[in-house]
């Protein structure tokens, strides 16, 4: 189910793009206002915990995940150099996983790590955010790059659309309609933090059960589909 | 010996039809996939490559379907019309890893670079390669697990005449040795030159099929079209329409010139410079009027 060979051309195509440096940007940003919101107010756990869910989770990870999860797969279904891995005896399911591999890592790597120094800058792990809030990096890490790969293989305007996601669905729609949270890889992540998060400082609108279902579930699926789209991917058309 | 049955298949987009109940037999030798552009040679070398199903008829490989069978791909090497290849990567570096995705490494890599005679770039990146360049390299990632087919969408594209030459001598090379090489292309000569059978596609329909003297034929003795100014128009007519090689002869007064269909090219060519001599008259134009290709292939279709 992995492939070293399409790993290694996943990761140089996706940490050799120009659009790489907002992989690197953003958790600049991150742990620079951390930096700055410590100096001037010292360690506050509300703020901590606000400044996380809000930047860090709502905002850091869906868009790395973007990048990473569309970006694994996109590009070169775009430009055709695809038929490269196609052309070979090599299972599509093969690449398709080996991509989300790389896709979950990248991610992983740009988010969770970032969140981590982040929330030992503003509180020193005070109750236990700073944990919180990477692990639920991490969990959003997987099912955001295994939805937005699946996305890179569906449509051409996938980092469009992605963005569309993270920044209207999670962030807006989530606070204007309360189901729509529900629906939201952002608060399935959050119920896991909510439970390693000590004296309720961290809240999800879905029970633990219920979001480990849908996070395993939504990427089960995602890939699943992924590999179907690649199995069909028609490269014809122009002549 | 490696065989591709194509067997009434069609392949349609929505309401256009790519290609129209094509029946063919593609076996070793270097064979030519003649038509003028958008006549669906890429659409049939797609379906050959498994990157389209047909929409009816099949198309197989040895009797093996070739449409969602990975383990085709052993068999076969393509070489896309597409620029696009990993240009991040050095010539090198990509053909090591087309090689590792078909099992092998860097060994198998470097004979297929010296195959193509690339040594001497391979360490540089793709995206500083001249269009010939990438299509060596191309060829060399399709080489690279000594496939018994190869597949090329118009391989002489922006080619200057050297690398062309080049390519040729190695596509050549590959039929010789037994594999079946298909290349597609719109220019005759091309095909001509290369390929011992040819296939021609016009309008998604298999126009004509067999060697190149047959096609030749085809294609010259249809009737052909003059435009023809001399110094005395008449009397050059009257000396033509004498010979069996016209078949009628217009004097189009407005433009000031005969209009003159040949029914024998070769013999009506030898014929005009000779007549015109003998009766001192000189010629001022001479224009065939329909020597597009899209005419020939036409006339084809309607042959």
């Amino acid at each position: 189910m992995y492939n070293p060979t399409v790993a290694r051309l996943t990761y140089r195509a996706l940490l050799g793009r120009r659009r790489a440096a907002i992989l690197f940007v953003l958790p600049a940003l991150l742990i620079v206002i951390s930096v700055a919101v410590r100096s001037f107010s010292g360690a506050d756990d509300q703020v901590t915990a606000d400044l996380l869910g809000s930047f860090a989770l709502a905002t850091m990870v869906p868009l790395i995940g973007v990048i990473a999860g569309a970006g694994a797969i996109g590009p070169e279904i775009d430009d055709g150099s695809i038929v490269y891995l196609l052309a070979k005896p090599v299972k599509r399911s093969t690449i398709i996983c080996t991509k989300l591999i790389v896709a979950i890592a990248v991610t992983m790597a740009f988010s969770a790590i970032p969140t981590l120094i982040a929330g030992f800058i503003l509180n020193g792990n005070g109750q236990q955010i700073a944990i919180a809030y990477t692990v639920a990096a991490l969990v959003a890490s997987i099912a955001y790059a295994a939805v937005f790969l699946l996305l890179g293989t569906v449509t051409r305007h996938a980092v469009v659309f992605g963005l569309v996601y993270a920044l209207v669905w999670e962030s807006l729609f989530g606070s204007l309609v309360p189901g729509a949270r529900t629906l939201s890889v952002q608060q399935w992540s959050l119920a896991l933090a909510q439970r390693i998060g000590e004296n309720g400082v961290i809240s999800s609108d879905v029970g633990l059960p219920l979001a480990v279902i849908l996070l395993v579930g939504v990427t089960a699926a995602a890939t699943w589909y992924a590999g179907q789209k690649l199995r069909t991917l028609k490269l014809a058309g122009e002549e | 010996m490696t065989t591709i049955h194509i067997d009434h298949t069609s392949r349609w987009f929505g309401n256009v039809v790519a290609v129209n109940d094509v029946t063919m037999t593609v076996g070793p030798g270097v064979t030519g996939l003649l038509g003028p552009n958008g006549a669906g040679k890429s659409t049939l070398i797609n379906m050959m490559g498994g990157f389209l199903a047909p929409s009816t008829g099949t198309v197989k490989l040895d009797g093996e379907q070739i449409w969602r069978n990975e383990s085709v791909y052993k068999n076969i090497g393509i070489v896309p019309e597409r620029e696009a290849m990993y240009d991040f990567l050095t010539g090198r570096e990509f053909v090591v890893a087309n090689a590792e995705l078909h099992g092998l490494g860097a060994r198998e890599a470097g004979q297929a670079l010296a195959t193509v005679e690339m040594e001497y770039a391979q360490d540089r990146k793709i995206q500083t390669y001249s269009k010939g360049m990438r299509q060596r390299v191309k060829m060399a990632s399709a080489l690279v697990h000594n496939p018994s087919v190869l597949l090329l969408d118009e391989p002489f594209n922006g080619m200057d005449p050297r690398q062309r030459m080049q390519l040729m001598d190695l596509l050549r090379r590959m039929g010789a040795e037994g594999r079946t090489v298909l290349f597609s292309s719109h220019i005759l000569e091309e095909v001509e030159q290369l390929a011992s059978h040819i296939e021609v596609i016009v309008a998604g329909r298999h126009a004509a099929s067999g060697d190149f003297r047959k096609i030749r034929r085809l294609m010259t003795d249809r009737p052909h079209r003059y435009l023809i100014r001399s110094s005395d128009d008449r009397a050059l007519a009257a000396a033509l329409i004498a010979d069996p090689s016209t078949a009628g002869i217009e004097v189009d007064l407005k433009e000031g010139a005969l209009r003159i269909q040949a029914v024998d090219f070769g013999r009506f060519t030898t014929l005009l410079p000779r007549v015109a001599k003998a009766n001192g008259i000189r010629l001022l134009t001479v224009s065939p009027s329909d020597e597009s290709l899209e005419s020939v292939f036409s006339y084809l279709v309607a042959a």
